[in-house]
Formats: C-alpha cells, structure tokens, sequence
C-alpha cells in the first residue's frame, strides 16, 4: 500500500461511478442479478484480503460465517417475526460473536493448522445447516425469507436492492482503506512480515489477528444477511467448503495485498462461470482449466496482471523504452549486489525522491 | 555506577536436554552501555531473547525500574519500555521505511481501532503527529531522504540502520541490541558506533548490547559481561576484561565450537 | 453398547480409516518435497476407483488387471500435474500453488463428471462377499484386503524411505531443498517421483476402498478433507503419524456414527480435530518446532 490514502479514494468513487452506471446500460433483470452476486462477493473477498493479505493468516471457513449471518436473519425475521433491519443487524452481529469465539483459540495456529481448524470449523457449520433441519430447512433450503425493508423503507424492486448493496460495498471498502492507512493496517502488515518484530515494538498481536478475523467475519456476514433478504431463499450448499475455497481463490486471483485486486477477482470469478455456462457440460472443466492459467501465467493476480499491462501500455505511449530497459537492468544489478551498494546509486535515489515528491507536491501529506 | 534500570537476577534457560543459560545475572545501570559478549554458542542471543520475553525462562526473576517483568508477554516488556533489535535483521520488508518507523511508535500513541476504522478527527491527527516523529527519527539516523522507499529495496547497512531507527521510534527506557554490527564492514561499524553513543544522549537510553566486535565494544561500552557456555565468567570496565585471562583462554579455547 | 457393535464399529472404522491414512499419506509425501498441500490429492483416490471401474466395464478385464491399470494411470496423471501445472511455476509463493492444485483437482472432477457421468458404481469385492464372524462381529473379507494392502504399502514405503538412494534424497530434499541440491540431488526429479508416489499411494487407497462404500466422481472432495485432516491431525510432515490420523480419524468417525449420530459422524470428526488442534496445536505426533529467534 505505497499509493497514498487519496488514490484509494478517488479508486473507490471510480468503483462506484461504474457499479451505479452499470445497470442501466445491461439492460437485463439476469445480468443485474449476477452484478448483485458479484458485489456481495467482492464483500466478503474484500475482508479476506484483509486477512489474508495483508494480515497473512489464512481462514478456509468465511462461507461459514456468511451462511451462519444468512440463516440467522433468515430464522429471526421469517420464523420468529423480528424486523428485517434487526434481525440483519443480530445476523452479523453474530457472526462476529462466533469469530471473535473461534479465533481466540483458532489464531494461535500457524500456517497449515489455521487453515485446517478454519476448514473444520466451515465444515460442522455446513453439517449443521443441513441437518438442523427444523430451524434451517435442511438441504432443500429456507424459503419466505421477506424481501429487505429497512426503517419502515421496503426494497421492493431488485434495482433499488442492488443500489443499497453497492451502498454497503462502498462501505466496506471505506473501512478496509481507513484500516489500512492508519496504526491498525501497520501492524497488520507487520505482523505478516515478522511477529516477533512487531512484538518487539510492542503489538499485541494476538489482538491484533482477532480484530481483523472479526472484521472479516462481519463483512462475510454482512454479505450473508443481504445475499438472505435478497434472493429470499437460501440453502446450504451456497455455504460449503468449496465457496470457502472458491473465495480463497478470489483473494489470491485478484492480487492477495490488494483490495481492488480482490474485487476484481470476486467479479471475475462471479461471472466466469455465467459466461462459460455456454459451453454446457465442459463447463467445470474450462472453469478449472483457466484458473490454473491464470495463476501460473499472473503469479500476482489479475491486479497485478493489470497493473503491468498498464504499465506496458504506458511505455509505448511515451516511447521511452530504452529508459525502461535502463532501469529494469538497474534493478536487478541492484538486487545481485544489495550488499556493496555505492554512494552514486544513493545520489540517483535522491535525485529520483525529489522527482517523485515534486509529482506528489500537490497531493499534500495526507498519506499516511 | 548509577542506578541500575534493569535487573536479572540468576536467570536459567533450557531448551530441551541443553542448558542454554544458568544462573546470569545481568544489570545494565541508567544512561549506561552495557555489552554481553561471548564465543560462539555462549547463550548471548538466547540472553537477549529472555530479557525481551521471546523465550521463556524457566528460572530468574527480570525487573525494569520498579516493574517486575518476569511474566510479562514481549508486547507488554516493550510497552514498558524494553526494546530489542534482532541479529537477522528483521525489518518490515513489504514498507516504506517511514512506515517501518512509525510502526515503532505504535505503542506510544494509542487510540481505540475504531477511530482507525472510522478515520476520525482523532485518528488523522495522530498519524500526523507520528508520521512526523517518525521523520525526525529516520532523520536522526541519516535515512530521511529514503524515507519513502521500500525497506526491502535497501542495501544490508542502511537496513540495520532502519532497524535501529525503528527501535528508537518506540522511545525505549532500555535499547536491545542484537549485534548491531554484525554484516557491517569497518567505516559502517565506525558511524554505528558513533550513532549508538549520540542515540543515548539524545533519547536519554541505557543500552544492552550484544556484540563480536570487539573494537566496538571497547569503544562504546561502560561495563561488560562474559558468557561462556551459558555461564558468566567475568564482569567489569572493558579495560578490565581485556586482561582477564579466564575470558582470553574462553576466546582462545574457541576452536571446538 | 455390547462387544460385538463395538468391533463392528471398530472394523469399519479401521477400513475406512486405512484410506484416510493412505491419503493423508499422498499429501504428507509431497507436502514434504514442496511445502505444499495439494489439493488435488482427493481426485488421485476417485481416480483409482473410477478407472478402476472404468476399465471393468469398458474393456471387460479381469479386476486385477484394471486396478493395476488404473493406478498406473493415475500415478502417469501425477507425473502430468507437476510436469505441466507444478514445475514451470515452482518458484512463485506456496499459496499460488496451493491454488493451482486446487484449480487441477476442478478440472480433474470436471473430466471425470465428463467422461463417467454423475452415477456411483460399485467395484465388486476382490474375494468374495460372504462375511466372516469375528467375535460376534461381521468381518467382510474385502476388509482385510484394506487392511493388508495399506499395510503392506506402509511397508514399503518404509523401506524406500529408508533404504533406497532414491527415498534417502526424497527425505533430505525435504529437510533442506538447497543443501540437497548442493549435494548433487536433483530436486526436480524428486519433486516429480513425490508426486508419482502420491498418486499411486491414492489410487490404491480409491480402489481397495471403491468395494465397500462405492465411488463417484465426486468422492474425492470429502476424502480429500479427511486425508488433510488426518495429516494434521498425526502432526504435517510425519509420514506414519499422518497414517495413524487416518485410522484415528477413521474410528472415531464410525463411533460417532454408531453411538451418537450418523447424521453428525463427520461433524464430530471434525469437532474431535479441532478440540485437539487447539489442545496441542502440532498435532499428536508433530515435533514441537525449536525456534530459533
């Protein structure tokens, strides 16, 4: 996160302008439901890529957490007759409770361990939404969920259901920025980097890990009482293991330290299988097929991808190649030998400092 | 000698069938630099690691100023003023090295998350004021123009200054330093040394430091300690050290190392 | 509970336990060449049993032949997926792999739906299907079968660990890839025959399993989970503490099952797993790791 808090800022209005721009030119009542998915999708991935990322501990049961908030919501407000904007309210909130439950003692593991305790705990939620059968319905679903109303508003049209979604994802991604710009992202990063560092100067890190598992338990949930009050149906091979790997693999494909990137990744593969649904039976097949590419030919993810095809591009406006080439060359020079680094390569880093800053002069210190 | 900041008292440390230490005493007085030095394997870095609470000592009491340390986590050591550098550099690597420093103020200037989370009036200011402590600092140890670089793009040298930059951030009572010059060739050494001294007059530090040079720590240091196989063997003024002819035989009888 | 429904109990436990094992097995081997656990490991153990049915049914051979057929099949797909999926990308993080692995076990799932459709077969037993009384319990024979040709792979896996030049470089490449390699061993190769032996081992845990609780193109999901929880559950990166998981795991499943609920048998696996886990956090026969800060 070297750009500065108002480049993010200014991504996240582009992000919007786009997504509110968006369904008037499809047109389609099919393609807004998929553009629906693909927002709470990005939801959840966004906080995973907080966790994930930049954090670096991995979590293979967020689908429980947003299956866990959807049939929350679903019992209170369809069997118990709660208000919608309550029982959505007590559906994150539990998801939440149960992060915050599980990652004390789930977040003292490491690496392999964290991934199967997470796995484990995604796997008895999922057993549980299909066998509790009188408060979930069991495999064939939770049906009559009422159509989301908040403050006495109903949402009655699937545009206006859309819009308060893109509101919400806005939201989520406000907050990742703020966390990210601020102490909290700091030490995040930190501790990803080294947890012994960060202790040394004084993180509490075990803290620090159940804040953002918290965070991105309630942003899944978040994600789940919408996804609940949307489709008005939910059942519980939505909320298995696989959609755990399946976001996952959204977080790692859109680019794992970034949150445009994850963003990317959930619409990608939201809407890949919609389009390769043409092919019928091959489906899965193309499905498995292009992700294996895609990880093997953009190591970085698409964001990455896209970042230097953009730079590419870049270059070949401003035929400045042999400069590229210099500095590319300079690089790696500069790797081989870090350790007997002379004073000329400092003075050409200085020089290009007062480059940059003159560039950055007009965006003031805002970035932290 | 002044009064004494930080006290260790018979400190024992095994790691299963290996006594790593047994019954170091260590005091390291105010304002003053106290070197732990050692043939390899000694137990100096293991010294260091139970001081900062990286490993857990079974036996000994630690005391800083008038706090009784002895269970505390190394996040709450730190808070309390005890901070370590590490011998294998560990630098927060995917940061600029601004970000490296202010991550040292972390525990300084605390606010609830949820100023973090909501970007307050509260929080704004507060990353302000230590983004710009954190350039003081960066220019203190002479990194101030790099300030916005990545920390991994850095040469080995300026990495070990970053380090230390980093730790002065925390504002510690007592600085760790876990040979600070190992890596460094003989002019880098020399401004190591001279910005260890001007870093304990300028933030007012008592400093711990283990160390190989020996050039260094006869330079910088006001008292030191052997270890030998996990052991002290002498104390003193660095002048007196030099003559001990136990710690000499320990330094010659290296080789089975 | 009476004696008879316990070893009932503890039979089948052990039968399914021993493919467990044998899975954890296949992850254990690459995960300690690569660092990484392949998620395609599951799909190796459906493949065993697919092809083995495939080649049945098919081709009309003799049920010996078309084991032996399909897991030579299967360990030639092993030897493909690091060939082609593995080996051009071995540098990049261990977490982008972790994907491709699981991209080929889409894609292996995909092929299987396509070629088998969605049906379960049966593989028929390899001696007969009359039970045999054990103590008042039912003893089905194919059950020994498992129980033999786990162990016997157990075995001789052993000895090639131990034993062969090959096996030797396989462990050293796992303590320290670089230092191996400075020796002379070719990593590449052992990364590749890790593989190779990580397919077999699972195609025959698939085929001797495929009798007794049938096998479907998708059986290699829920095989997969239990192998890597047995894994972790013996301690990642020990071989015979991943087979012991398997039949830990495999036990207490089938006891879950018959005393408290089979609806909630996998569930209770995983509860046991995760009490453990957060019990002893390295499993139950992994090495406390001697950090060194």
């Amino acid at each position: 996160m070297s750009m500065g808090y108002r480049y993010d800022m200014r991504w996240l209005a582009g992000l919007l302008l786009v997504l509110a721009l968006l369904p008037p030119l499809l047109g389609n009542n099919y393609y807004l439901t998929v553009l629906t998915m693909c927002c709470l999708n990005a939801m959840i991935a966004v906080g995973l890529s907080l966790l994930v990322g930049h954090a670096g501990q991995i979590s293979l049961g967020h689908a429980g957490f947003y299956g866990l908030a959807a049939y929350t919501t679903a019992a209170l407000s369809t069997t118990l007759g709660v208000p919608v904007g309550l029982s959505m309210l007590a559906g994150v909130g539990a998801s939440a409770a149960v992060a915050a439950l599980v990652g004390l003692p789930a977040l003292k593991l490491k690496g392999h361990y964290l991934a199967m305790a997470t796995l484990g705990f995604g796997v008895i939620l999922s057993i549980l939404f299909n066998e509790t059968v009188e408060i979930t319905g069991g495999p064939s679903g939770f049906t009559g969920i009422p159509r989301l109303s908040l403050f006495g508003v109903e949402f009655s049209s699937d545009l206006s259901v859309y819009y308060l979604i893109v509101a919400l994802l806005g939201l989520v991604v406000w907050l990742s920025f703020n966390i990210l710009h601020s102490r909290v992202g700091r030490a995040l990063r930190a501790l990803h980097t080294s947890e012994k560092a960060a202790q040394a100067m004084g993180i509490d890190i075990a803290r620090y890990k159940l804040f953002v598992f918290v965070v991105s338990a309630a942003f899944a949930g978040l994600a789940g009482v919408l996804y609940a009050h949307y489709l008005t149906f939910i059942a519980p091979a939505s909320f298995g293991f696989s959609f755990s790997v399946q976001l996952i693999v959204m977080v790692v494909l859109g680019g794992m330290t970034s949150v445009p990137g994850s963003i990317v990744g959930a619409f990608f593969l939201t809407v890949l299988p919609e389009f390769l649904r043409a092919f019928e039976n091959v489906e899965i097949v193309l499905f498995g097929g292009i992700l294996v590419l895609c990880m093997m030919y953009l190591p970085d993810g698409l964001a990455g991808g896209f970042n230097r095809l953009w730079r590419l591009v870049w270059r070949l406006i401003y035929v400045r190649a042999d400069k590229y080439r210099q500095n590319r060359q300079d690089r790696q020079d500069r790797r081989d030998r870090q350790e007997s680094q002379d004073r000329q390569d400092v003075q050409d880093r200085l020089e290009m400092l007062d480059r940059q800053d003159n560039m950055d002069g007009k965006d003031g210190g805002d970035n932290g | 000698m002044a009064e004494p900041l930080l006290v260790c008292t018979d400190v024992g440390v095994r790691f299963g069938g290996l006594q790593a230490l047994s019954g170091v005493d260590l005091t390291a007085g105010t304002d003053e630099i106290t070197a732990v030095i050692g043939p390899n394997g000694a137990g100096k870095t293991t010294l260091i690691n139970a001081v900062s609470g990286m490993v857990q000592a079974q036996r000994g009491t630690f005391r800083l100023g008038t706090d009784d340390i002895t269970r505390a986590q190394p996040h709450e050591r730190s808070r309390l003023g005890l901070v370590r550098t590490f011998q294998n550099l560990e630098i927060f690597s995917n940061m600029t090295l601004l970000e490296n420093v202010m991550t040292g103020c972390h525990a300084r200037l605390r606010v609830a998350p949820w100023h973090s989370l909501l970007r307050t009036r509260t929080s704004r200011a507060m990353e302000k004021a230590i983004q710009n402590e954190a350039l003081e600092v960066l220019d203190f140890v002479g990194l101030f123009e790099l300030a916005k670089y990545q920390a991994r793009d850095l040469p080995f040298g300026k990495q070990r200054l970053l380090e230390l930059a980093r730790a002065l951030a925390a504002r510690p009572r007592l600085l760790l330093l876990d040979e600070p010059a190992a890596g460094l060739n003989m002019s880098e050494t020399q401004l190591l040394a001279d910005l260890i001294l001007r870093a304990r007059e300028h933030f007012r530090l008592s400093i711990v430091l283990v160390e190989h040079d020996m050039d260094l720590v006869m330079r910088i240091s006001d008292q030191v300690l052997v270890l030998c196989f996990g052991q002290v063997i002498s104390r003193g003024a660095p002048a007196q050290i030099q003559r001990d002819p136990q710690v000499i035989a320990a330094y010659l009888g290296d080789d089975e190392d | 509970m009476d004696l008879p429904s316990l070893l009932q109990y503890l039979i089948t436990g052990l039968t399914v336990g021993a493919t467990y094992g044998l899975t954890a097995l296949g992850f254990t081997i690459i995960f300690n060449t690569t660092g990484i656990i392949n998620f395609a490991q599951g799909e190796f153990v459906m493949l065993g049993g697919m092809m083995s049915v495939f080649f049945m049914r098919a081709l009309g051979l003799p049920e010996p032949l078309a084991i032996v057929l399909a897991v030579a099949g299967t360990t030639l797909l092993g030897a493909l997926v690091e060939r082609l999926a593995i080996r051009p990308v071995r540098d990049c993080p261990a977490i982008n792999l972790v994907i491709i692995t699981i991209g080929v076990s889409i894609l292996i799932r995909g092929a299987a739906m396509l070629l088998w459709g969605k049906d379960t077969f049966a593989l028929p037993p390899f001696s007969g299907s009359a039970p045999v009384s054990f103590f008042g319990a039912a003893l089905m024979p194919q059950t020994l079968w498992v129980l033999a040709i786990s162990l016997l792979i157990l075995a001789g896996l052993k000895t090639f660990f131990s034993r062969s030049i090959h096996g030797k470089a396989m462990l050293a490449c796992s303590y320290d890839p670089k230092a191996a390699a400075l020796v002379g061993i070719g990593v590449d190769r052992m990364v590749l025959l890790s593989f190779m032996i990580s397919a077999l081992v699972g195609a025959v845990g698939g085929a001797i399993l495929a009798p007794i609780t049938l096998t479907s193109f998708d059986v290699g999901v829920m095989l997969g989970l239990k192998g890597f929880a047995a894994c972790i559950l013996g301690g990642l990166g020990n071989p015979f503490g991943a087979a012991a998981g398997g039949l830990i795991l495999g036990v207490l499943e089938s006891l879950g099952a018959g005393f408290i609920s089979s609806a909630y048998k996998d569930a209770l696996a995983f509860v046991i797993l995760l009490v453990l886990l957060f019990v002893r956090p390295s499993g139950l026969f992994g090495r406390k790791d001697g950090k060194r800060v």
